[in-house]
């Protein structure tokens, strides 16, 4: 092996750009020439558009501060994604845990029952809530067959079915990082601090939780950031009455040919990923969070 | 110290799972200040029933009283013992003074109270000056040292301990055997060991309860169950024996003769009911007599194979009339040197061996 090493060192070129050899650069080329036309180079459009379109300057991003459309639509966004992140982390908790504590046989079917909804078009899911929440759907039609309403709810094209369908969406992105994070931790340790003398909660409280939180934060991230760029659906289940970012950019691009609008929105976006992401960042490794090693 | 101390009785208890029984019927007092194992092959049930002490396993049937009081109703929490666990289980995200006040906190004692116990607790456990690492930085000897120090720390009325020992290498587990006992004469608590090890159990307890497929199959002190084993498992699990399967032919007042093989040999003690006995006789207890000597058993055989053990020759020697024995002879004073298909005579007296019953 020594000698081979050596004889590739003596044939090899001896230019070297950013300290890595010719050759190097050449078996990476294909993928960074790949990602930069069709990654980088489009990126790199849409930041220019934002800043030319109408005309040069800063106007799109004036917009930000003086339309109130625009911030109502950034309001609801931020406001649907803390109550989806939520509901998604706490309904994900307690899937995760059901997980951990099923025995071996019955983990593989919930786990297939987890993973399921993510092979289904998430365009089939959207319509199958409709069918469900809309004033004649069957959760409304059965409320009104029992009597407990006279009314059928407002459960659809607002907020609250966004809501529904989304948190739908996100609960197998939460469920796997939180049971990651609780199948590592020693199944001795809540039995030990009961043994100590804490309750259940208190067992709960100051031995599960806080060895969970890798597994909190990463869902956070990730269902956050997933829920910040949604696109369908938000448009299906907002019935274009609730507009959230990513529909907006889409109604200002392809509608009304508004690209200045639409491209500064799509920078705003990303900016907010990478701020999410930045402050996420200084409170914990990511590299270990998702599956790095140490 | 002596007001710390209780005494605990597990009466009649049972533990079933499905059709499995992994406790059958155990009836058992643990006395104030004693250093108790149990001590049983793993399925014995030896775990189960440190787990329904602790409250962790809510018995089928029984009950169990500390003191007089019947506790089994009670959560782990309410029952305020002390347990180690195997492993540790050391919270992972505390420091280790942070562990060790764990149960301090958990009973809101003040902070300046709780301060000077966890140090003095780490005091205990000599492990003062390493406060602030966290578990992982540890030994496994010194994270065996902090679950001591969290589990001593808030009074416990017992200390229960579930093979503790079991991770640790065989030179620091010595070590820490005579650690645990010389912690158990200070605080002077009751200790309820949980192992699989006869020489941890020998060599700690005060007294030794073996089970076996979740029933108590013998009691006492180290030294008793050794040398007076009632049953042939007992023998068995609790150090080597050898074992003379003998009718009985004759009956006297302080002990029998009993045949195997047409060889005879004496026994003191009650003969047992029934013609038919066995005979538990350990190798140490077995000498090499010289040509010409006598003694009240004696059987020749040649040597089948032996190994040196430094301090020991460990033989086995293939008889006629007895089978294969094993028989461990001192090393500095073996008469004949060992080798395979010498011929040597076997001595014992009627006093080292002993009747045991079947099982």
């Amino acid at each position: 092996m020594a000698t081979l090493a050596a004889a590739l060192s003596r044939t090899a070129p001896q230019t070297r750009i950013l300290g890595a050899s010719f050759s190097w650069w050449l078996l990476i080329a294909p993928a960074v020439i790949l990602m930069l036309a069709f990654y980088a180079f489009p990126l790199a459009e849409v930041l220019w558009i934002s800043f030319t379109e109408p005309e040069p300057g800063f106007g799109n991003y004036e917009r930000l501060l003086t339309s109130p459309a625009l911030q109502r639509v950034w309001m609801t966004t931020l406001r649907i994604c803390t109550i989806t992140t939520a509901i998604t982390l706490v309904a994900g908790y307690v899937v995760a845990y059901a997980l951990v504590s099923a025995p071996p046989r019955m983990q593989r079917w919930m786990f297939v029952c987890v993973l399921l909804p993510l092979w289904i078009s998430v365009l089939v899911r959207a319509f199958a809530w409709v069918t469900l929440l809309r004033s004649q759907g069957v959760v409304n039609e059965a409320l009104l067959g029992i009597g407990l309403i006279d009314q059928p709810l407002r459960l659809i094209w607002n907020e609250f079915g966004i809501a529904v369908g989304m948190v739908h969406y996100m609960i197998p992105y939460a469920v796997l990082p939180l049971y990651a994070s609780m199948r590592d931790i020693d199944p001795r340790l809540v039995p030990a601090a009961r043994g100590l003398g804490a309750t259940r909660i208190e067992a709960f409280r100051r031995v599960f939780l806080p060895l969970t939180l890798p597994g909190i934060v990463a869902a956070t991230v990730l269902v956050f950031i997933f829920s910040l760029g949604f696109y369908v659906t938000p448009a299906i289940l907002g019935g274009g009455r609730t507009l959230m970012v990513a529909e907006y950019i889409k109604l200002q691009i392809l509608d009304l040919i508004r690209w200045g609008v639409g491209t500064m929105m799509a920078s705003t976006l990303l900016v907010a990923v990478v701020v999410v992401l930045a402050i996420f960042a200084r409170v914990v490794d990511f590299r270990r969070l998702f599956g790095g090693r140490h | 110290m002596a007001a710390l101390q209780h005494s605990l009785t597990v009466r009649r208890l049972a533990k079933h799972y499905g059709p499995t029984r992994a406790v059958d019927d155990v009836t058992l007092t643990i006395a104030r200040g004693q250093f108790v194992t149990l001590l049983g092959p793993s399925g014995s049930g030896k775990t189960t029933i440190l787990m329904a002490i602790a409250g962790f396993v809510q018995p089928t049937a029984g009950e169990i009283l500390l003191d007089q009081t019947p506790i089994t109703p009670l959560p782990p929490e309410r029952r305020n013992f002390g347990m180690v666990f195997q492993g540790y289980a050391l919270f992972p995200h505390m420091t280790v003074a942070e562990n060790v006040n764990f149960p301090l906190r958990v009973r809101n004692v003040a902070r300046a109270e709780a301060e000077r116990r966890v140090a003095e607790a780490l005091d205990l456990v000599q492990l003062g000056h390493l406060k602030d690492r966290r578990p992982s930085q540890l030994s496994g000897g010194q994270q065996q040292r902090v679950a001591l120090a969290r589990a001593l720390v808030f009074q416990p009325a017992l200390l229960l301990l579930d093979e503790p020992l079991s991770a640790l290498d065989k030179k620091l587990r010595a070590e820490l055997q005579v650690e645990l006992k010389a912690l158990h004469r200070r605080v002077g608590l009751t200790f309820i060991y949980v192992t699989h090890d006869q020489e941890e159990a020998l060599s700690m307890s005060d007294s030794i309860a073996i089970l076996r497929d979740g029933k108590l199959v013998q009691e006492g002190p180290p030294g008793t169950l050794y040398e007076r084993p009632a049953t042939r498992f007992v023998a068995d699990f609790l150090g080597k024996s050898n074992f003379l399967a003998g009718r009985i032919v004759e009956r006297r007042n302080d002990g029998f003769a009993y045949a195997v093989d047409g060889a005879r040999f004496v026994q003191d003690g009650p003969a047992p009911a029934g013609d038919d006995v066995l005979i538990a006789l350990r190798p140490e207890k077995i000498g090499i007599a010289a040509d010409g000597e006598a003694a009240p058993n004696l059987v020749e055989g040649t040597i089948a194979a032996w190994s040196y053990f430094g301090t020991s020759f460990a033989l086995i020697v293939e008889t006629a009339a007895a089978g294969t024995l094993q028989v461990t002879v001192p090393a500095w004073r073996c008469p004949v040197e060992p080798a395979e298909g010498r011929r040597v005579r076997l001595a014992w007296t009627a006093d080292a061996s002993v009747p045991v019953a079947r099982d």
